[in-house]
């Protein structure tokens, strides 16, 4: 944004009187939500000595939860990826009755409760739900299933997909399209050559923040996966089962596993973002 | 004359004022006392039920007003929000750990078992079997729940007191049948969780998955919960099966001292928990299709709760800190079973 905001050349003129009375209130308001939450957490660290954080982190049932659980986001991303890009497409594109109910139903999977949606899911998917009883005959399972996993994942971070590519496609004119295709480029070459290079961005970056989603993911999940032990267990399932046993540090170490492996997603989501934006705007990157 | 319209205004207003009067003579105005109760999930209509009924009994031997609130969740996290500075009165739990936790907390009396008759026990049950109308895969004991093609649904007991209960039932009852032979106990063990379908985290979300997802042949919860089931649904469609032998399953219950002090409450707390052990509320509790030891009750109650015998936590494990660490810690037997 930074970076789109001095591109334009924005004005010297500031919304928002005294930097340093808004820097100050940005700093404490950051470190009230979210680094006194962490410290915390790492406080809890603390308590246990590098071996046993290993041997914790490292159980050969948490690895099981930590396939499980990248698995699971990584199918549910792809198909986010896909079908988040078809709907934002739809959205912007075309003129239909109800676009704006469907435009409006894109973000219920972020007000709707998550266990509300997980409970639901299985309703439908289970052998007895509308969705189970079709796909029963053809052999496959949904509900308490790795498929169920993926696809509560994906029904909890497809916003994120859609609310991250649509704007930037309102920006694209259809008259970019239309211009490729006047000089001759076959559709799939349009699409392929002029429409993905300028929508990459952002659908990296929303397939990203749904991936990351899907990571820390429980209420959702747990009705509809099986939570049986190496196969449908999820890494916060186990987080919440060392709270459970009033293991504070364990449950730290858990979640340090999670936190970091989102961290260093997002933080390499954000520089290649950078580079990407400087290329596409012909810096010297 | 009385014209209508003067009648019907007449009439209003009457109303207007009797509902006046009656707001004010309705307990709208808060109670002299608050006395806040933190129990376990599935007990809201449970003390929904007792409370109005032991107000009525203490406020008959009392000159002020009482109100008793509720908190209700997982046991577990029920302690720990107490730990966590909730001003608790009371505890009335479905897991003696979760009491001893608070007692190593300083919370609750170190000797809190001894402060109230059966272990601080007023009510109890025991882990029994839902089946399918009919009970068509002839389940009548824990031996029947290791055949290939039996699936059974109960909490995970990492996460659920109630899943911890169905496990060390099927322990003490192999550790009966096999004469303490660990190696095949332990076999039971793992062919008896082998069969288990789904593991969802609480006991609710296990009867939800039996009966309304139609999953597994067998739903292993508490008796009372079993049985509620049953009733609500009517016995046409499922069959409860109490096993000869099972476990004594414990709703312990304490005063939490340094609230109860610190809020006033020591003696209504203690007159709130005794009053689980009269024969009024033993008459409701038996209604919830708990067990209970008030004599009378019992006999009245007595074709509800057939006769079956009750091992109990301390004589099979050495007690509930023991079964903790020896069964359910990281690394304790039920993980040692289910590796792979």
């Amino acid at each position: 944004m930074n970076t789109l905001a001095s591109l334009s050349g924005a004005s010297s003129k500031r919304v928002l009187p005294g930097f340093g009375l808004s820097l100050g209130v940005t700093l404490l308001f950051v470190s009230l939500v979210l680094l006194l939450p962490l410290t915390s957490l790492v406080g809890q660290l603390s308590q246990l000595s590098p071996a046993e954080y290993w041997a914790i982190i490292s159980a050969p049932r948490m690895v099981a939860s930590y396939l499980v659980t990248l698995g699971g986001a990584a199918v549910a991303s792809l198909i986010n990826a896909a079908f988040g890009l078809l709907l934002a497409w739809v959205l912007v594109r075309y003129e239909f009755p109800g676009k704006r109910l469907l435009d409006a139903l894109m973000d219920l999977p972020f007000a709707l409760p998550t266990a509300v949606a997980g409970i639901t899911l299985a309703t439908l998917y289970s052998g007895e739900g509308w969705m189970g009883r079709l796909l029963a005959p053809l052999g496959i399972e949904v509900a308490y299933t790795w498929v169920g996993i993926a696809l509560a994942m994906a029904f909890t971070s497809i916003p994120f997909v859609v609310r991250t590519v649509q704007p930037v496609l309102e920006d694209l004119p259809a008259e970019v399209d239309e211009a490729a295709l006047a000089l001759g480029a076959s559709d799939t070459l349009a699409f392929r050559r002029v429409i993905l290079p300028y929508l990459w961005p952002a659908l990296v970056t929303g397939t990203g923040l749904a991936f990351v989603r899907s990571l820390g993911e429980f209420g959702a999940v747990i009705f509809i996966a099986g939570n049986m032990p190496y196969e449908t267990e999820i890494t916060s399932l186990m987080i919440f089962v060392k709270l459970q046993e009033y293991d504070y540090a364990g449950a730290s170490a858990i979640a340090s596993v999670v936190l970091a492996t989102s961290l260093v997603l997002l933080l390499a989501l954000n520089v290649w973002q950078g580079r990407f934006v400087r290329r596409l705007h012909g810096g010297n990157a | 004359m009385l014209t209508p319209n003067v009648l019907r205004r007449g009439l209003l207003a009457a109303t207007i004022t009797a509902t006046l009067a009656g707001g004010v003579a309705s307990p709208v105005f808060a109670a002299d006392r608050e006395l806040l109760n933190s129990s376990y999930d599935i007990a809201r209509e449970l003390f929904a039920t007792i409370n109005p009924k032991f107000v009525d009994w203490w406020e008959a031997n009392h000159d002020e007003t009482v109100e008793v609130k509720q908190s209700h969740g997982g046991s577990s996290k029920q302690a720990r929000a107490i730990m966590q500075g909730l001003k608790a009165d009371v505890v009335t739990y479905n897991q003696v750990t979760d009491v001893n936790v608070l007692a190593d907390a300083g919370l609750v009396a170190k000797d809190w078992q001894q402060q109230f008759p059966n272990n601080a026990s007023p009510y109890y049950s025991t882990t029994a079997f839902l089946v399918r109308e009919g009970n068509p895969k002839h389940i009548d004991s824990w031996d029947d729940l290791v055949a290939d093609d039996v699936d059974i649904v109960f909490p995970n007991p990492k996460t659920s007191g109630n899943g911890r209960y169905t496990y060390l039932a099927a322990w003490a009852y192999a550790d009966k049948t096999f004469d303490g032979d660990e190696a095949k106990i332990r076999d039971f063990m793992k062919r008896f969780l082998h069969n288990v379908k789904v593991f969802d985290t609480g006991g609710r979300g296990a009867t939800t998955t039996f009966v309304e997802r139609g999953i597994g042949d067998v739903l292993i919860s508490f008796e009372s919960e079993v049985n509620n089931i049953s009733q609500e649904y009517g016995d046409d469609q499922y069959d409860v099966v109490v096993p000869p032998v099972s476990i004594l399953a414990e709703f312990p219950v304490a005063v939490v001292d340094e609230y109860a002090e610190r809020n006033g409450n020591t003696e209504l707390a203690h007159d709130y928990l005794s009053y689980l052990y009269t024969e009024q509320a033993q008459r409701l509790l038996a209604g919830f299709n708990y067990r209970v030891n008030n004599d009378t009750v019992r006999a009245e109650f007595a074709d509800r709760f057939p006769k079956t015998e009750l091992l109990r936590v301390e004589d099979v494990f050495g007690g509930w800190p023991q079964a903790m660490k020896t069964h359910f810690e990281s690394g304790g037997i039920l993980d040692q079973l289910q590796r792979r």
